[in-house]
């Protein structure tokens, strides 16, 4: 029953509401629409277990009253629901003080035009549950056949999103526009000889369904990493050379992403609030975001105040060249937004990144690790990062690095660096970047860690 | 279902309930339609939900927000298959469309037809005289200007302070094909304080807060005034200013009461969820009756407890919330059910199947999780470790359910030195296997606390609210992720 997402209408719905609140008294106003419709399957041990098909759509307004600002969220879209909700959001301003720099965009720095970024997949509504349910029966199967020691399986879900975002401001803005998800993962489950269980997935996503991998491929490597972790034991405590595979990486990088906003640094929750201008990293680290590859995963036209999106370069060879900065947190800072709002319809525009990329290097990624002793790590766990001081900690899992090679499987350690020390630290920069997803890292390399484990 | 809290400033408009006309008739037809294909089971959850948030920052209120919510969502069981379909629209061709979205999931098996509902009825674990959405706004602002001006007042050295209250009111209806009908009304009121101190190019942030399902009337109670919050947060804050680097290694713990119970969330909690037992793929998976901690550990999970975060009088399946034993001296008693895995274990619903809204199909879920008390002093306890960490505050945890394998971060912890607290630690995680961990348990408090924290809990995407709770606990043994190498 997937209905189609319709960016035209929500267009429609977002200029109708900002000219009822414009009625109601607010002196600006800026409304987002989404409507999305979401089908998720997920399959395990060759058994259906879950088809979820379902259409959902919200409205997300705020107001600007005297630099007063109220926010609000409705799923109502009756005209007479919208009326008296544009009204009761207007009121809401009076109990907000007034903060002058609370306000929209000036109207020159408006978005004129919505460029196309090629983020719609026209064959993606032919996606049915039966066939997604085949497609992930495929990848499980090919997971389950590959060896015997894969004993159990957490499933197979295939996913798709097809979501229209409208936006209408009064600081001279309406646009729209539509994207398609799809993706895959698999996650089969291996019993060790300790009697510990050990599960690892492999994962598979794009905005079209020709970017996907095959379901077959999805299992086998979900297989192959599950298989790979048995075995897996703590190692001693000591100071080594860390080697991040992408997806661990891709995390380090988020939480630089958290670092660098103008949120964070006014709000002094940043470490690297007066760091502009300098190295806080190795030179051989270039950050940039990019919100206007065409099929990419965080490509957006316009950002969540209405401005034209655009490429930043955030980190340039270690240098530190620009916060990411809304409006109000520029004005905070007494500069110009870098067209980084993001916004949900549930709250007011945030800084929020888009396709934060770290450029791959030219070293081949086994390269990195050609160290005499080190930890490969494949993922991260925990929520061990203060961003005010950079002191960071997190679990990890991985393999052991002996003479060059990966000699066994790791479990149950943590790595402790400074933020800014392992960032600075960075001396291997592979060739491998990984596009799946809109934080996109390569094999990254930092010279010492302390493993905490026996 | 009757009117929803109005008045006040927020819902000055007399909206009517968006529920008010979903009834027994309604629900019948659509249970029907639902079952149409040859669903075994089906049932209906309606979902309405008003809230708002204010925030005060730099002493000014920045910015507030208020969010209504309704829908209905629609499952279909067949075998362990779930059908899913959801929609915001309460029209009755909208309604009728997602059953039998739903429903397809059966596809062409036997027909079933509903039973006639009957209500289920039981006391109110959360009674609310008024809901805080129904006071002015105004008076919700003082709270927030309270705590700001408590926490700057607490030390020149506090260079930051935001303080936020969000509040909501939450309406189920659930309708089950088996003949259910259950009602619940959910309130929740959450304060939460973050304070920065600055001292000499040192910075360092500290939090405290509450949430509560009450009315406005919790910042009234013995110590919940918004001023212990805003102390709290800059005594965090400036504790840690001269925080040293923390010991990196395997060595004795002990886990502060109250909010250390996150550890046992993480450690024993999601692995006594009856879908990954069920499935196979949890750590306890066939352990029931067998030894799986320390005889001194005794875990339960309650959802009975007057007034808590994680409380429910129903959960989002109809089941009455319960108090579930789940591991008795040492022993594992139960898990942590929902429909699907109860039928599958033969046994009876616990009341744990829950959702984050109608968007989304239950789960197995916990409530409020946590260790009793035992015989030992807690100062005794402390004094027992010669070189040790002590962990007073945690950010969250997170855990690999098929192994047990977990990883804490704390924010406020101090090293243990010849059985007295000395030096504040930054930055320390702690790692280790779940039932391990519980094996090495040695010494617990009197002193049991449940933490009236705001604990969130995520699972395939969806984020229920829980309450944690543990006395003073020592741990013989355990992974100090620090960066100092002995």
């Amino acid at each position: 029953m997937s209905r189609l997402p319709d960016a035209r209408r929500c267009q429609e719905w977002a200029e109708e509401m900002l000219s009822y609140a414009l009625a109601a008294g607010a002196q600006a106003a800026e409304i987002l629409v989404r409507d999305a419709s979401e089908l998720e399957v997920k399959v395990r041990l060759g058994e259906p277990e879950l088809v979820k098909d379902a259409g959902s759509r919200a409205l997300g307004l705020r107001v600007l009253r005297d630099h007063r600002v109220a926010v609000a969220y409705t799923s109502d879209f009756a005209p007479a629901a919208m009326r008296q909700f544009a009204r009761e959001s207007v009121e809401l301003c009076e109990l907000a003080e007034p903060d002058p720099l609370a306000d929209l965009p000036e109207r020159h720095e408006m978005a004129r035009e919505v460029p196309d970024l090629d983020l719609w997949d026209e064959t993606a509504p032919s996606l049915d549950a039966a066939r997604a349910l085949r497609l992930a029966r495929q990848g499980e199967q090919a997971a389950l056949q590959l060896d015997r020691r894969v004993t159990n399986s957490d499933g197979a879900v295939m996913g798709r999103v097809m979501g229209a975002t409208a936006f209408a401001s009064s600081a001279g803005f309406s646009g729209g526009y539509r994207g398609t998800n799809l993706s895959l993962v698999v996650t089969p489950v291996c019993d060790d000889a300790d009697g510990k269980k050990r599960n690892g997935y492999h994962w598979t996503s794009s905005r079209f369904a020709s970017g996907l991998l095959e379901p077959e491929a999805v299992g086998l490597e979900a297989a192959r990493r599950t298989l790979a972790k048995l075995g897996s034991r703590k190692i001693a405590t000591c100071q080594v050379p860390a080697v991040f595979a992408p997806e661990a990486a891709r995390a380090l990088l988020g939480q630089l992403a958290a670092v660098v906003s103008g949120g964070a640094v006014w709000r002094k929750s940043s470490y690297l609030a007066a760091r502009e201008g300098t190295a806080v990293a190795s030179p051989l680290v270039t950050v940039v975001d990019h919100p206007l590859l065409p099929r990419a995963p965080g490509s957006r036209p316009f950002d969540g105040e209405g401005l034209a999106a655009r490429p930043n370069v955030v980190v340039s060879e270690g240098v530190l060249r620009t916060f990411l900065c809304d409006v109000y947190s520029a004005r905070k800072l007494g500069r110009r937004s870098t067209g980084s709002a993001g916004r949900g319809v549930g709250g007011g525009p945030q800084v929020s990144t888009s396709n934060f990329v770290l450029l791959a290097g030219k070293t081949p990624a086994a390269d990195l690790e050609r160290v005499p002793q080190g930890l490969y790590v494949t993922d991260l766990m925990g929520f061990g990062f203060n961003p005010v001081t950079g002191d960071w900690s997190q679990g990890a899992n991985g393999f052991w690095i002996d003479n060059g090679s990966r000699v066994h499987p790791v479990s149950e350690v943590t790595i402790s660096i400074n933020f800014d020390d392992l960032w600075k630290s960075i001396d291997g920069v592979g060739d491998d970047l990984d596009t799946r997803s809109s934080v996109q890292s390569p094999t990254l390399r930092v010279s010492r860690v302390t493993v905490a484990g026996m | 279902m009757g009117d929803f809290p109005t008045g006040g400033k927020l819902f000055r408009a007399r909206t009517a309930n968006p529920l008010a006309g979903i009834d027994a008739v309604v629900a019948e037809k659509l249970l029907g339609e639902a079952l149409a294909s040859g669903g075994e089971y089906a049932d209906l959850y309606f979902e309405f939900r008003c809230g708002a948030d204010f925030v005060l920052e730099e002493a000014q209120v920045r910015s507030v927000g208020r969010a209504l919510v309704v829908g209905l969502g629609v499952r279909v069981l067949r075998g362990d298959a779930t059908g899913y379909a959801y929609t915001e629209e309460l029209s009755a061709a909208r309604m009728s469309e997602v059953a039998r979205t739903a429903g397809q999931i059966a596809a062409a098996g036997r027909t079933v037809a509903p039973v006639a509902l009957t209500r289920l009825d039981g006391s109110d674990i959360y009674p609310v005289s008024e809901s805080s959405l129904a006071r002015p706004g105004p008076e919700k602002l003082a709270l927030l200007r309270r705590a700001d001006a408590a926490a700057r007042a607490f030390d020149a050295r506090i260079v930051r302070v935001e303080a936020s209250l969000s509040e909501e009111w939450r309406e189920i209806l659930v309708f089950t094909s088996d003949g259910r009908l259950a009602q619940d009304r959910q309130p929740m009121l959450r304060l939460g304080v973050h304070a920065v101190a600055e001292e000499g190019g040192r910075r360092q942030g500290g939090r405290s807060g509450t949430a509560l399902r009450r009315g406005l009337e919790l910042f009234a109670l013995p110590g919940h005034a918004p001023e212990e919050h805003g102390r709290e947060a800059a005594r965090i804050a400036l504790a840690m200013l001269h925080a040293e680097e923390a010991p990196a290694g395997p060595m004795e713990v002990v886990l502060g009461p109250g909010e250390s119970g996150i550890l046992l969330h993480e450690a024993v909690g999601h692995g006594l969820e009856a879908d990954f037992n069920r499935k196979k793929t949890s750590n306890y998976t066939d352990q029931i009756g067998k030894s799986v901690a320390s005889q001194l550990c005794t875990v339960v999970d309650d959802a009975t407890i007057g007034h808590a975060r994680g409380s429910v009088n129903v959960d989002d399946e109809g089941n009455p919330g319960q108090r579930n034993l789940l591991i008795e001296n040492g022993i594992l008693r139960g898990y942590l059910q929902d429909r699907i895995s109860a039928r599958h274990f033969h046994s009876e619903a616990t009341g744990n199947g829950r959702r984050e809204s109608f968007r989304c199909q239950p789960l197995p879920r916990m409530t409020n999780t946590f260790l009793l008390g035992g015989q030992d002093d807690p100062e005794d306890i402390i004094r027992s470790v010669r070189r040790g960490v002590y962990a007073k505050r945690f950010s969250g945890g997170q855990v690999n359910i098929s192994n047990g394998d977990f990883v804490f971060s704390l924010t406020e912890s101090y090293l243990i030195e010849d059985g007295k607290l000395t030096a504040p630690l930054r930055g320390v995680n702690l790692i280790g296997n779940g039932p391990e961990v519980l094996r090495q348990v040695t010494m617990v408090g009197h002193d049991f606390k449940l933490s009236e924290g705001t604990w969130t809990c995520g699972k395939d995407g969806q984020s229920v609210p829980v309450g944690v709770g543990t006395p003073t606990v020592k741990i013989a043994r355990i992974t100090v992720g620090g960066t100092r190498t002995p």
